[in-house]
């Protein structure tokens, strides 16, 4: 670790805090410009003008939006989510379990999609060409291109209707056994893996056969290397960047990416949540849901930078 | 004595992108007896590298050996599979790459990859393979050899690299090594100290070695035998004081006549000197980076600089990797503005900036890059290449434009047919040919010529640096030369201005460079020059004090 080091890491910390402002603004502007009042919708057809003045007041709507802005934001950075237009509840109270179980599917996911993706990638890139690689990337293509719900649908329709090894539904709260669990997570988690590892298989092989085709490499062979020792010692540790960016790219899709399949098996995780406040007009539920997409994308995205600065010997010593 | 290396009717084919198999290595017979260095000479593509790595039983991708056997010891390279290969490489037989820089990873220390032989082949207890790299790395002569190994390979300069590559290859105590053009990439004060560690070594440790190299005045100083081969095919082999004194293939003898081509005979000096120059360039400041507070940039490249090339004269412009010479060039033409300083052409003050300047001034001075390869558009045919100055400069017709495209092939001494191919279709030479008429398409008054033969075989240069006499003589052209071959400078120039550290520190006229009198520093690059004399490098005497004040190791 040295001076340098810090000065990048600390740049690139800085410069994510920036973005997070930049991205709250944007994210409360739209909100802003959806359609519709809320006082009005929240009171209905039949509400007085009167009435729905009086509610725009009580819920300081009438305030410049910059005031608004401010004071949303000062909320956040001490915590306070605010409260829901829908149903007047603490959003960190609607959220929090929410969060939990997107989490835990994301978790799951996880543990699943990127040792898979990684073997794969790797193993096609050292056997480029072959039959075995030429399978893979068509598989991964195939993949990339079926749509989700599609891919969710089919799933459903082989695991659970065909073949009834599976529930329908991923209904989280009826877990009591570990068996259970499985049971209950795999088909959401099937889904989410086949989407997610198809991008990180395709970088990982580019990545690694990029590094194989270097001088370094052919001297490692011409010093005797085996194959595993060219790939593992002298090819992953140069291909790291662009890996670990492009699992936490597939990654960041996991928090906010994954309405569609939360929809399809009733999971209720936070896309859900988002999606059912769009459709009462939740605005402080949509923000905070927004903001947290973004939080976790930034985050991931901001250790990946911090592992490629970190990994490469030139800055690290 | 029992030999090491018997190669017979070896024969590589490769296929190329249009799926054609072509034969590059084609009935190749030698033997290497132990402890005996045999040197493989011959230009690009003439299939020396290719034919070092079947030793070691591998073929570049795209290639395969299709015939022939290769002998090392008791094993056939040409027959093992990959894994016995494997246990071959590195013990038996080891490899020291061209460029070493590229050759490390650089994400491992010097002393993991150093050692990692021994890690491969379980030769010994990893402390004992530590001890024995330190003790290579001091007979290398290597600085700080206790700690360099900690080192990350981009924390130590090319030549301790390229030694360190050198240690890399001995550690596995191999019968054979294989040198690949080891100290092409290095500037010639460098390269003494580089070849003088691996001579000492490899008489020390009497090991055989095959010395891979277009330089024929470098292999002298290695090599016990040379082979010379052309196209694939050995054109002559012997000992190497034959080849270098009676040479027996014609070949061979343009190899050595380029080592050492004739010093220019230009026109009178003193007369020319007396009129006005074409060029003067006064106190000029050039760099890199952003500016500090006294208006200089971050990175001084050029310091003080004052030049002058009168009409019809050359300039050479000589000195090593990061003297700021190429910069000079840059800010000559505009590319790179000149911090202070001024360019006078013909007596009138040009602007800093290229764009500033009309666009007479910038016909009347053309610049030439190092490699055609990446200065010409590969999606342009050669006739599109040259028309777009002709169009430019001269605002030319179509049917002109065509007739002139003729004219100008014929002047490099292209065919005319080239013109409807692409750049990727021609050889080097050719390009840098083609880079050079585009330059001509201007008519310009001074071309600045940077490093323009440095990629180019030592043959294809000479024909390149005749070409451009000849241009000069029907053209009444100027060159500004660039280059860090001595030999090439003094071939071409009037004067010659030696820089160092960004400073001009002498001119001078070149059968007067490195004489006694001149700067300490011409007179240490002009030694450093192999010479074609086989005890050159053993009776080289150099001034240590000199050598520590201006060599980069």
């Amino acid at each position: 670790m040295n001076r340098q080091i810090i000065e990048l890491v600390s740049w690139r910390l800085a410069s994510a805090v920036v973005t997070l402002l930049i991205v709250s603004f944007t994210i409360f502007l739209a909100t802003m410009m959806l359609p519709g009042d809320v006082a009005q919708i929240l009171l209905g057809q039949a509400a007085t003008p009167e009435a729905v003045a009086g509610l725009r007041k009580a819920m300081h709507l009438d305030e410049p939006a910059i005031f608004q802005f401010l004071k949303w934001l000062g909320g956040l950075a001490s915590g306070d989510l605010g409260r829901s237009y829908a149903n007047n509840m603490p959003i960190a109270a609607l959220i929090g379990g929410r969060l939990a179980n997107s989490l835990k599917l994301a978790a799951a996911t996880t543990a699943i999609a990127v040792p898979l993706a990684l073997t794969l990638g790797i193993t096609s890139a050292i056997n480029r060409n072959s039959l075995y690689d030429r399978i893979i990337s068509g598989l991964t293509i195939a993949v990339i291109s079926v749509p989700e719900f599609l891919l969710a649908t089919l799933a459903v329709l082989v695991f659970a209707v065909y073949l009834r090894w599976l529930p329908a539904l991923s209904l989280a709260n009826e877990t009591k056994t570990f068996a259970d669990l499985l049971r209950v997570y795999a088909l959401p988690v099937i889904t989410l893996t086949f989407g997610v590892s198809a991008q990180m298989i395709r970088m990982t092989r580019a990545a690694v056969i990029e590094t194989l085709n270097t001088p370094y490499v052919e001297m490692a062979m011409l010093k005797g290397a085996s194959r595993r020792r060219k790939v593992l010692w002298h090819a992953l540790p140069n291909a790291l960047g662009p890996i670990v960016n492009a699992i936490a790219l597939s990654l960041s899709y996991l928090l906010g990416g994954v309405i569609i399949v939360e929809t399809i098996f009733s999971y209720p995780g936070i896309a859900k949540l988002m999606v059912d406040a769009v459709s009462t007009r939740d605005l402080p539920l949509i923000q905070s849901c927004a903001m947290i997409f973004c939080v976790g994308y930034l985050v991931l995205v901001t250790i990946a930078d911090i592992i490629a600065i970190v990994s490469n010997p030139r800055l690290r010593t | 004595m029992a030999n090491i290396v018997e190669v017979r009717n070896l024969k590589v084919e490769a296929v190329t992108d249009a799926g054609r198999v072509v034969t590059i290595i084609d009935d190749v017979s030698f033997d290497i007896a132990d402890g005996e260095i045999v040197a493989l000479i011959g230009e690009s593509g003439s299939g020396k590298t290719t034919i070092a790595l079947t030793l070691m039983g591998y073929a570049r991708p795209g290639c395969r050996i299709s015939g022939g056997s290769v002998k090392l010891g008791a094993h056939d390279m040409a027959g093992l599979g990959e894994s016995e290969c494997a246990r071959v490489r590195g013990i038996e037989v080891a490899y020291i790459p061209q460029s070493a820089a590229a050759a490390f990873n650089p994400a491992h220390t010097i002393m993991d990859q150093v050692i990692e032989v021994v890690r491969i082949h379980r030769l010994m207890p990893l402390r004992d393979a530590r001890a024995k790299a330190i003790e290579l790395f001091k007979a290398l002569a290597l600085p700080h050899p206790e700690t360099i190994g900690e080192r990350y390979p981009h924390q130590v300069s090319g030549g301790q690299l390229q030694r360190l590559a050198a240690a890399m290859a001995l550690i596995g105590d191999p019968k054979l090594i294989i040198f690949d053009e080891p100290t092409t990439a290095l500037d010639v004060t460098t390269q003494i100290e580089v070849l003088r560690a691996f001579k000492s070594v490899m008489q020390g440790k009497k090991i055989a070695g095959v010395y891979v190299s277009h330089d024929l005045a470098v292999v002298a100083q290695m090599a016990d035998r040379i082979i010379v081969l052309k196209g694939g095919t050995i054109q002559e082999a012997g000992a190497t004081e034959q080849i270098i004194k009676r040479p027996g293939h014609p070949y061979t003898q343009a190899l050595i006549n380029a080592v050492e081509p004739a010093l220019f005979a230009g026109v009178n000096a003193k007369e020319e000197a007396a009129k006005p120059p074409l060029m003067e360039v006064s106190n000029l400041y050039a760099g890199y980076g952003g500016f500090l507070d006294k208006g200089l940039p971050r990175l001084l490249a050029v310091k003080h600089v004052d030049l002058r090339v009168p009409a019809g004269h050359n300039l050479g412009i000589i000195g090593e990797s990061g003297c700021g010479k190429s910069t000079l060039a840059r800010a000559i033409a505009g590319l790179l503005p000149a911090v202070t300083g001024n360019i006078l052409l013909e007596g009138k003050a040009l602007a800093p900036y290229a764009r500033h300047r009309s666009r007479e001034q910038l016909r009347q001075i053309q610049i030439v890059f190092q490699s055609a390869d990446t200065a010409l558009n590969p999606s342009k045919s050669v006739s599109e290449i040259l028309e777009r100055p002709l169009l430019f400069y001269h605002g030319m017709t179509r049917r002109d434009r065509a007739k002139r495209v003729g004219e100008l092939l014929d002047m490099v001494k292209l065919p005319r047919g080239l013109g409807n191919r692409r750049p990727s279709e021609l050889s080097g030479g050719q390009k840098q040919r083609v880079n050079f008429a585009r330059a001509l398409a201007a008519d310009p008054k001074l071309i600045l010529c940077d490093e323009i033969t440095s990629a180019l075989d030592t043959v294809v240069a000479a024909a390149v640096i005749d070409l451009l006499k000849e241009l000069q003589r029907e053209l009444g052209l100027s060159y500004i030369f660039i280059s860090h071959d001595l030999s090439t400078v003094r071939a071409i120039c009037n004067d010659v201005a030696v820089m160092y550290a960004g400073e001009k520190v002498e001119q001078t006229s070149p059968d007067k460079i490195g004489q006694a009198g001149g700067h300490p520093y011409s007179r240490l690059l002009f030694d450093s020059v192999p010479k074609l004399d086989q005890g050159w490098l053993d009776s080289l005497k150099q001034d240590e004090a000199l050598i520590e004040a201006y060599a980069v190791r």
